[in-house]
């Protein structure tokens, strides 16, 4: 692929990033919103993150099937203990790394 | 002077907000950029992607599909289908930016990912978070993205795999941010809603779509459970 190639394709894939990235603040921000759309909005976060997580706790992406016991499941339950007693974003992080770290030494 | 040390407080703020997604994205960044140059693509072409795109999984993806011969309409199409997600993470960030001048948001929506959504979003529901402390987030985060994946192309053959549990970084932040939100049963509820279905949804049906498919499920029957609650009290 040559330099062109390249750029049309980064493009390509820029622009329909972009996009759905951008429209919905652009619109939204500037209306009012309905009150049922802002309390259907509070609950896309948790579930958002729980869907990008669950998947990867719970099974193994390269058979895309269901897997029981894996190392992460195993490390986010003290992980998710300690972050609902700490509440520490940081701490959080150092400790699901390091925890995963010694997991895998075993 | 008061200024200038207005500023500099917001980029600090900014900056440690966003050290989670920047140690997490180092590992990713470099895998990235190892696998980007294995399937021959010149590491300027991997710097120019993450400039102009920006988006991990769909990169990973396109490299992917670049290994297996796939075409370049292919491969855009298939990026605005893993990236359609973001349609959600911008609207519910819009709660959050009412009325800011479209300048901002355009030049903010460039940001818009998993991680910064996450730790934006829980910030502005905490309170005393500004959108430029929000964008000096997304752009960090941008600048290690750009840095980890070019230097992966680079010289990424060289580092030892999944070193210190690095690995890990992004789902600690993810499961302590799902912590965060849970600000009441029903989004307890939510939740596990939204992790049942979208493990399901991922073992059934091939592709992307769980993500968007579980979470805009799970909060729609978590809306219609509040509304009735609400209604029958």
């Amino acid at each position: 692929m040559t330099f062109n190639d390249y750029l049309f394709l980064c493009g390509g894939m820029g622009l329909v990033t972009y996009l759905p990235r951008a429209l919905p603040l652009l619109y939204l921000a500037h209306r009012k919103m309905p009150q049922w759309l802002i309390d259907w909005l509070s609950l896309i976060p948790v579930a958002i993150l729980s869907a990008l997580i669950a998947p990867s706790l719970f099974t193994d992406a390269a058979t895309r099937s269901f897997a029981f016991g894996k190392l992460e499941l195993l490390v986010a339950i003290p992980t998710l203990i300690f972050s609902l007693k700490t509440r520490s974003l940081g701490g959080t992080v150092l400790v699901g790394m390091l925890l995963y770290w010694l997991g895998g030494m075993i | 002077m008061n200024e200038t040390l207005k500023n500099k407080l917001t980029f600090r703020q900014g900056a440690i907000a966003a050290w989670p997604i920047c140690l997490g994205y180092f590992p990713i960044g470099l895998a990235l950029g190892v696998l980007a140059q294995k399937a021959g693509l010149p590491w300027w072409a991997v710097a120019m992607m993450s400039v102009m795109v920006f988006a991990g999984s769909a990169q990973f993806i396109c490299v992917a599909m670049i290994a297996a011969g796939a075409s370049t309409p292919a491969i855009i199409l298939t990026t605005f289908v893993v990236n359609l997600r973001h349609v959600l993470m911008s609207s519910a960030l819009a709660v959050y930016l009412q009325g800011v001048d479209r300048k901002f948001l355009a030049l903010y929506s460039y940001g818009v990912t998993d991680e910064s959504f996450a730790v934006n979003l829980t910030k502005f529901r905490e309170g005393n978070w500004g959108r430029w402390q929000a964008l000096i987030v997304n752009h960090l985060a941008n600048s290690v993205w750009i840095i980890a994946t070019t230097g992966g192309a680079l010289i990424g053959q060289f580092v030892p795999q999944g070193a210190l549990g690095v690995d890990y970084a992004l789902t600690g932040m993810f499961i302590c941010l799902l912590v965060f939100q849970l600000q009441g049963r029903i989004y307890v509820i939510t939740g596990l809603l939204a992790a049942g279905l979208s493990t399901l949804w991922y073992l059934l049906i091939p592709g992307d779509s769980y993500i968007v498919g579980a979470s805009m499920s799970a909060a729609t029957i978590g809306y219609l459970l509040k509304r009735h609650y609400r209604r029958s009290k």
